[in-house]
């Protein structure tokens, strides 16, 4: 549909080289690029939720850190509990069970979103930028100053947890667990982008002046968009944990915000791959510039300078032209 | 006499110090063109940003058929069926004409909280908007986006978009602006038409299309109406060739 036949390559170009990164490390023996290539598959999988809200409905939320990190806790104490065995809440135990923990990480990301949604979509342009960072601030000094999961130390996992038939403590294994969550991901941007839902999304970005007139309320529009993209972003939260095997408040830090937002631009804001493209660039620059130099992300500064003054579009604007909306 | 389609008893707003709206009466009849003209800055969008629900009114009320819509916000008067062109056109750019009248036509069903079915292939969506397109003239220019149409495209589009919602009246800020003599001229047939379908408030700077269209003309100059009146009756007032039509020499 719409089809762009050279972003169609693109997207399966980038596809297929993330599928192969973590096989042929694999057969080199290089296990490390197999955490790096499912790093950028997490990466790319929380731009994905903020893509949609940022990209889809123009809505820039300095604040998505906050699901990205109860995403993260989610899986942390979940796990913490399973292994130490103790009741968690109202006598339920833990759990290892990744799908369990995903569930709950996305239920919650989606309540939480919309308790922030209510709020801050109020509010536009700066004043939604700024009061979303606040809602993500404030939980991140709760996470710091709430000592039974470990504070300002952060929480380790001390076994990732389990996904039936499928063994997580195998790196290519977990890579292709959240590969497949990606490629879901995506799935359900594209399915909802091009439907009534999406319409009206994207006409709330383009002019909700206009969306109004047609007897279409923006509000409500925008915080089912803001809970869908609050939930993406919080089962790649969920696995972000299941990673580094860790989760700390750092994952709920406005840097954390700041960086999805530097990957959807880099890699192409509110088209279906920017994310994919933006944290692959991404996560190469941090590994080669970061080896290199303490201040690599003075030259990822520039270059995301570069990318703003003459490449709006990223990567997949400058390979693929401009998005055709049909 | 039946009662109006919309009625407007004593509205008043205030920007600062200036009288926009002074206590302003209007009705709308079914099956007429009740023009709306009055001098650059006289208050005439900001008449219709009230009735629209884009603005707040200080006081007065206003009823569109026979309710009371004073508390009800832009969307939800759309759905009760009034239906507004801007007077600078306001679309979706990025969207093509095509899918500018979908948004309408999905807005009229009241289906904007799918997510699966792909709207581009969704005949319930493009059929009715092709159609709205046809109608004033805008077909072949389905696929262009909205931000590449010309001026007067884009106030076709406008009334497309008004056409597709199923609109009970239309409230049409300077249709004609932008158009060139050729297609006001059109506009005007198309207008002449569409009274019978739902009544027009019809606010326009091109005297002879609203001569040749009002069933009644308002004559709006600094926030109040100074004669209503049939396109005889207001031609020959001599107030209102003083303010206002004298102006145009
Ligand atoms: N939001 C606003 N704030 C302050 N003043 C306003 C606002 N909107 C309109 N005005 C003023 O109210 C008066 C009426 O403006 P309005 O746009 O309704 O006039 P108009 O009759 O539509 O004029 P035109 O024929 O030029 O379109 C003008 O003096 C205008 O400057
Ligand atoms: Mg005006």
């Amino acid at each position: 549909m719409m089809g762009n036949p050279r972003e169609s390559i693109l997207n399966l170009v980038l596809v297929l080289a993330l599928a192969a990164i973590p096989l042929v490390a694999t057969g080199m023996g290089e296990p490390f690029y197999v955490t790096l290539a499912t790093r950028m598959a997490i990466l790319a999988l929380a731009a994905v939720g903020l893509n949609f809200l940022l990209g889809l409905g123009g809505l820039v939320s300095f604040g998505h850190a906050a699901f990205f990190g109860i995403g993260g806790y989610v899986a942390g104490i979940a796990a913490t509990h399973a292994f130490n065995n103790e009741p968690l809440l109202f006598g339920l135990p833990g759990t290892n069970q990744m799908i369990v923990i995903w569930l709950v990480a996305i239920l919650l990301c989606g309540l939480a979103a919309l308790a922030i949604g209510v709020i801050s979509l109020r509010t536009s342009g700066v004043y939604f930028i700024m009061i979303t960072l606040a809602f993500a601030q404030m939980i991140y000094y709760f996470a710091i100053s709430w000592p039974a999961y470990g504070g300002e130390d952060g929480l380790s996992i001390y076994v990732r947890n389990g996904f039936p038939g499928v063994n997580t403590l195998n790196g290519l294994h977990f890579f292709y667990l959240c590969f497949g969550l990606l490629l879901a991901a995506l799935a359900v941007f594209s399915v909802l982008r091009n439907s009534r839902f999406g319409a009206a999304l994207e006409a709330s970005r383009q002019n909700q002046q206009r969306l109004a007139a047609v007897g279409i309320a923006p509000f409500r529009v925008k915080l089912v968009a803001f809970a869908i993209s609050g939930m993406i972003t919080g089962l790649a939260g969920a696995l972000f944990a299941d990673l580094n095997r860790f989760v700390s408040p750092s994952m709920l830090s406005w840097h954390m915000s700041g960086e999805l937002i530097v990957l959807i631009i880099l890699g192409g804001t509110g088209r279906l791959f920017g994310p994919v493209a933006g944290a692959m660039v991404y996560v190469l620059f941090e590994f080669y510039l970061g080896g290199i130099t303490e201040r690599w992300q003075f030259f990822l500064g520039l270059i995301l300078l570069g990318v703003v003054l003459f490449a709006r579009g990223g990567v997949v604007g400058l390979i693929a032209g401009k998005a055709r909306h049909g | 006499m039946a009662e109006p389609i919309l009625e407007i008893r004593n509205l008043n707003k205030s920007f600062g110090a200036l009288k926009a709206t002074d206590n302003v009466s209007l009705d709308l009849r079914a099956g007429e063109i009740h023009a709306l003209i009055g001098p650059n800055g006289a208050g005439k969008s900001t008449l219709i940003h009230q009735i629209a629900g884009s603005l707040r009114p200080g006081s007065g009320t206003i009823r569109f058929l026979g309710r009371d819509i004073g508390a009800l916000g832009v969307p939800e008067r759309t759905r009760l069926g009034l239906g507004r062109t801007f007077q600078i056109s306001s679309l979706a750019p990025d969207y093509s004409a095509l899918r500018n009248v979908m948004l309408a036509v999905q807005a009229r069903q009241g289906t904007s909280f799918r997510f699966l079915k792909p709207v581009m292939a969704d005949r319930s969506l493009r059929e009715p908007a092709l159609e709205a397109l046809e109608r004033v003239g805008l077909a072949e220019r389905a696929d262009v986006p909205a931000a590449e149409l010309s001026h007067g495209e884009r106030r076709q589009l406008e009334i497309a978009i008004a056409l597709a919602l199923g609109s009970k009246a239309f409230l049409l800020d300077e249709p004609m602006a932008g158009m060139g003599p050729e297609g006001s001229k059109a506009l005007t047939t198309f207008l002449d038409g569409l009274r019978a379908e739902a009544p027009i408030l019809l606010v326009e700077h091109d005297m002879d299309a609203v001569f040749a269209l009002a069933d009644r003309i308002s004559v709006l100059v600094y926030g109040r109406i100074i004669a209503t009146g049939t396109v005889d009756e207001i031609r020959h007032n001599p107030d209102v060739r003083q303010a206002y039509l004298g102006e145009e020499g």
